[in-house]
């Protein structure tokens, strides 16, 4: 378990003054300058060197990922842009941290533009988070006001501007290129890659988005070192994370934990146990709506990282863990994520627009059992024909919750089907 | 020049090609829906997968740059699977109306699931059904066949520069609409018809006419405009049911605009199918051949040389514009005239009336001056030409004449031709951009060429083009835009007023003070008629417009699908139109009638085929032998000096759906001209 001095996010219960004044008291704003002092590559280097991986579901190593920028400005401005366009079903993580550690993003966005040479970061919330985005702004004049942004940001001699743009509330507008579309004005629909944003992004210019959590996490980071956050987790799956808990738990919750716990640890010790008990659990998605469902059995021994729950054939995604317990109805619940990606689909390209449809469709009759037999296997083809085959990956989110489900449930599928036929012979 | 290797075979393609193209250079095809040569890369159809190697998913060939080294495979089983899941769920909520599809045999996605598509639909729930959207006269719309291409978008946002078309909605629920369903408000429209690969856009007036394989297919070019679009007509027996663009990259690349697409309707109505003579009763009555032709001899016979004259119209072809001044050559009168607007050309100084630099030139002028002329309206397909090359480089460009929404941003400098004065001096900024230009151009239309002190303004263009560098050794910015497609050749072949002869406005103003025993209209409809009551007047040509109801004798020609003509389009390039249908009832080429009549008047000309007009001409004129090529004029003095009028400078047309008699006589026209006046009447409402 996480020691309290590991601790990255101090006030993620809100239980302090998120204002300014108690994020100094947190060591927020401290002696940023002398993080930006170390200039830009080395705070890159450090960041590689903490092993932190993207916090936004993919998992791929910021330090690189900021690395990728030009080293050089051209005649085009670099920009960092921050996605908290947290829409994903099951995760609620930057949310908090925009409630309650807001200077954490804020001073992170300062290092992290700093280290790219962006001298100006967008931060794209999501359009639902009201209350999020006026907390945001006023944490941004806050900081305004205290020199901590503008042309001399806090003291570092570098010029940083923060713009908070609200979103209108897509889930496609998570995807880093639909997000930037979005922010340029245009219909949030995903661009085609290559080019990737580090080279063409926003307004055409070089552009790295970072997840909430991945740029907040950065200044302690900076200050602790990497070598100290490397320490924490497991390899290749370094440092702390914030889960999310919510569905069948006694207390769903938040928490930051060392990452590649154990699954059942932090249900027990966290989110005070599945309703029931532990045997009491059917399933758990580990990362949010998109990936895969774990039965009981897998959940056993599962621990949380990227690693080990891409080898059980699902992800570590946000880590929005949704538990439910034996009451649920499975197949009825993953029939209402087909439901959720169908509406969110931007309708772009071809597999997903038509087989998010399709998926739902099927999904929804399977709930009742009204298909035949063989039906299972098209709807598995199905997913499979769209996976892979779009333009980002919201296919693939579509896709996967599906196939977990018939990989771990078919006999349920099966058994509805039949119920349902010998209902039709009964009536007839 | 990256090289790849694509199934095994080695390819080098140019820098910045994509694989699709890589493929293609390999002989490999590649299915395609969205991607599209000429608009930008969508990459949303999906059916064009192929693997890469290393790449742990199928790739988007057309979107993908081609990289040195990379290997390709387009026959895997993972693209073969890609490939028919696409196909499936394009069909899914594909409606599969081919029998009542007018795309029906020319369809991509019907060919296409040929291809790839399974033998039975595994889908079992509802189809998607979307509501038709309103997009004006020419564009019928059937949107649940609809597959979400977005060719249609990018053609209006990119090559039409209207970006009133797009998708509305999300997912499966997007739907392509137009702005509020407003007509689109482009001249080009009807090429998102060509563009659809499927049934969801078709032609409105062609719905359910005919099937593709009924069709006669003849390659022709477009006579509406000055531009000579190449065009494809297809007929079914008697009568010519649509033309469809073919490619020409150094005229119109594939696009053609909507009036060349639609005014042949006009084809089947107002048309002059048997000679008419004026009886004593004041009205027009049937005539023979024989009655017609006796009229004319009696009249030419008791007139004198000098009381004779010949106006040629906008559409004439150069054989018919041959025979008639090889006539009045032999009879001796030099009162023929084929500038019917009045414009001041003069048709001994070519690169006075060419537009030099070709059309292909506009891809590298790099500023450009507007002087009287609306391009959008008088040679639409030039004017997107013009757009893209803005769009490619931004290049600067001024407007002089009344304001007019180009498609590309313009520096409006008003309508005063004093400003023209100024940018000659020098004294305007404009000059010093066209000066700092490598290659500036100049387009100067009809609306400044017609004006009584054109020659002063041809003076000064002649002298800005001198100074500002619009000739140099490898380039020649000075363009004349001209909107009538028969002018240029009669320009070359001198079909002006010889020593001592009239020009239009002179013939008129003689025979209306009775000077003018004859009059010989060859489909000229475009002057003021009301001259000509007191002259004896013919109209030769194909359309009942203005000039025959007032002629007293009509001789029925052949319009530009009846016959095999050539045309000089404004850049000097000479193209020919071939026979699509026969002329209806007794009408007859040009070209033969005027040979029959010389006959009467005992001054036969000395050719009896359409071979040996074609000949004489070229004996005449060489250039005329060098179809689909452009003779390059000598860069010669023109105009004068002189003191301009401070009238408004207008533009050569000031509306584009009715022009001609054809277009006139067209329905679809007027549709199209009701629905555009409408258009902006909404606009300005709001």
């Amino acid at each position: 378990m996480l020691a309290d001095k590991d601790r990255i996010f101090t006030n993620i219960y809100g239980w302090h003054d998120a204002g300014l004044a108690g994020a100094k008291k947190r060591g927020d704003w401290d002696n940023t300058a002398a993080i930006l002092a170390r200039g830009h590559d080395d705070v890159v280097e450090e960041m590689k060197a903490s092993g932190l991986r993207g916090r936004g579901g993919a998992g791929f190593p910021t330090g690189l990922k900021w690395s990728f920028m030009p080293k050089e400005v051209g005649n085009r401005p670099h920009y960092l842009v921050v996605n908290a366009d947290e829409s994903e079903p099951g995760t609620c993580k930057d949310r908090d941290i925009i409630r309650h550690e807001p200077h954490k993003l804020l001073e992170g966005c300062l290092v992290a533009g700093f280290a790219m040479r962006a001298h100006a970061a967008y931060i794209y919330i999501r359009g639902e988070f009201v209350n999020e985005a006026r907390r945001l702004q006023s944490a941004i004049e806050e900081a305004y006001d205290a020199g901590l942004l503008g042309p001399n940001a806090a003291g570092s001699g570098w010029k940083f501007d923060i713009y908070l743009h609200r979103g209108a509330g897509a889930y496609i507008c998570g995807e880093e290129t639909a997000l930037l579309e979005s922010l340029e004005g245009k219909k949030g629909q995903p661009r085609l890659k290559p080019p990737f944003p580090a080279g063409v992004g926003l307004y055409g210019c070089p552009t790295t988005v970072n997840n909430v959590e991945s740029i907040a996490v950065a200044p302690t980071i900076l200050r602790r070192g990497g070598a100290w956050f490397a320490g924490l987790g497991k390899d290749n799956n370094t440092g702390t994370k914030l889960f999310c808990i919510s569905g069948h738990v006694n207390k769903p919750c938040n928490v930051e934990e060392e990452m590649g716990i154990p699954l059942k640890e932090l249900i027990e010790k966290h989110a005070g146990g599945v309703r029931g008990g532990w045997d009491n659990l059917l399933a758990i998605i580990p990362g949010g709506s998109s990936t895969p469902l774990m039965p009981k059995d897998v959940c056993e021994t599962m621990t949380m990282d990227f690693d080990a729950l891409r080898a059980a054939g699902t992800g570590l995604g946000t880590a929005g863990i949704i538990v439910m317990d034996k009451s649920t109805d499975i197949v009825r619940a993953i029939s209402r994520l087909s439901y959720f990606y169908k509406h969110e689909s931007c309708g772009q390209c071809t597999p997903c627009r038509e087989g998010t449809g399709w998926m739902w469709r099927m999904m929804d009759r399977l709930v009742r059992g009204e298909a035949e037999q063989h039906e299972i296997d098209t709807l598995e083809q199905v997913t499979r024909q769209v996976e892979g085959h779009t333009i980002c990956a919201l296919g693939d989110a579509a896709a996967w919750p599906i196939q977990g489900l018939i990989k771990h449930f078919r006999p349920e599928i099966e058994r509805r089907i039949k119920a349902h036929q010998a209902m039709i012979q009964a009536a007839e | 020049m990256p090289k790849l290797t694509v199934n095994g075979v080695e390819v080098e393609v140019e820098a910045g090609a994509t694989v699709l193209q890589a493929c293609e250079e390999a002989g490999v095809e590649i299915p395609r829906f969205c991607y599209h040569e000429r608009l930008s890369i969508a990459g949303n159809c999906r059916m064009c997968l192929v693997d890469m190697e290393r790449a742990p998913k199928p790739i988007a060939s057309c979107a993908m740059p081609a990289g040195d080294g990379m290997v390709i495979s387009t026959e895997t089983d993972r693209v073969k699977k890609a490939r028919e899941g696409v196909m499936e769920f394009l069909l899914v909520n594909h409606p599969l109306d081919c029998p009542i599809c007018d795309q029906g045999g020319e369809c991509d996605l019907q060919d296409q699931a040929m291809g790839y598509g399974f033998d039975e639909s595994r889908y079992q729930e509802n189809k998607r059904a979307v509501s038709e959207k309103q997009m004006g006269p020419l564009i019928k719309t059937v949107m649940t066949r609809c597959i979400h291409c977005t060719r249609c978008v990018r053609f209006s946002t990119e090559v039409a520069g209207i970006p009133e078309l797009g998708a509305i909605g999300r997912g499966e629920s997007v739907e392509i609409t137009t702005y509020l369903e407003k007509t689109l408000a482009s001249e080009l429209s009807a090429n998102v018809i060509d563009l659809c690969p499927v049934g969801a856009l078709t032609s409105r007036p062609y719905a359910f006419v005919a099937r593709p394989w009924e069709l006669t297919k003849v390659e022709s070019v477009d006579v509406t405009d000055a531009q000579g679009s190449n065009i494809r007509v297809d007929a079914r027996g008697a009568q010519v049911l649509r033309v469809l663009p073919r490619l020409n990259e150094q005229v119109n690349e594939e696009w053609i605009s909507d009036k060349a697409r639609y005014a042949i309707d006009g084809l089947r109505r107002q048309r002059l199918d048997r000679p008419y003579l004026r009886g004593a009763d004041g009205r027009l009555h049937p005539a023979s051949w024989n009655d017609a032709f006796d009229a004319i001899a009696k009249v030419m016979k008791k007139a004198r040389p000098a009381q004779m004259g010949a106006i040629a119209g906008d559409q004439v072809d150069a054989e018919a514009l041959f025979a008639l001044k090889s006539l009045f050559d032999k009879i001796g009168s030099p009162h023929i005239d084929c500038r019917q607007d009045g414009a001041k050309l003069n048709a001994r100084q070519r690169s006075s009336y060419l537009f030099n630099s070709t059309i292909e030139g506009i891809d590298t002028a790099d500023a450009l001056l507007i002087i009287g002329s609306n391009p959008r309206i008088e040679a639409p397909v030039m004017n997107a030409r013009i757009r893209k090359r803005y769009l490619n480089n931004r290049i600067p460009v001024a407007h002089l004449g009344p304001e007019a929404e180009l498609t590309y941003p313009v520096s409006y400098l008003g309508d005063e031709i004093d400003v023209l004065t100024k940018i000659a001096a020098g004294k305007h900024p404009f000059a010093k951009i066209m000066k700092s230009a490598k290659r500036p151009m100049i387009i100067v239309g009809m609306g400044a060429l017609r004006r009584a002190d054109a020659g002063a303004i041809q003076g000064l263009l002649r002298e800005l083009s001198d100074k500002v560098g619009v000739v140099t050794a490898d380039w020649n910015g000075y363009n004349v835009l001209h909107t009538a497609a028969g002018r240029v050749a009669g320009l070359d072949m001198g079909f002006v007023p010889g020593k001592g002869g009239l020009d239009v406005d002179g013939m008129l103003k003689a025979a209306y003070a009775g000077d003018m025993k004859l009059v010989w209209l060859l489909g000229a409809d475009e002057i003021d008629t009301t001259k000509l009551e007191n002259s004896f007047t013919i109209y030769q040509g194909h359309h009942g417009d203005k000039g025959a109801t007032v002629a007293d004798v009509v001789l029925p020609g052949a319009a530009f699908t009846e016959k095999e003509g050539l045309y000089v389009n404004f850049e000097g390039r000479v193209q020919m139109t071939q026979r699509a249908t026969f002329p209806p009832g007794e009408a007859k080429e040009d070209w033969a009638i005027i040979r029959a009549l010389s006959d009467r008047l005992s001054s036969s000309l000395p050719f009896d085929s359409h071979a040996a007009v074609r000949a004489a001409l070229v004996a005449a004129v060489p250039h005329f032998g060098n179809i689909g090529e452009i003779k390059p004029a000598r860069w010669v003095k023109f105009g004068r000096t002189g003191a301009l009028k401070s009238d408004a400078v207008q533009a050569g047309l000031s509306q584009f759906y009715m022009t001609c008699a054809m277009s006139r006589a067209s329905e679809t026209m007027a549709e199209c001209y009701r629905a555009a006046d409408q258009n902006s009447a909404e606009m300005a409402a709001e």
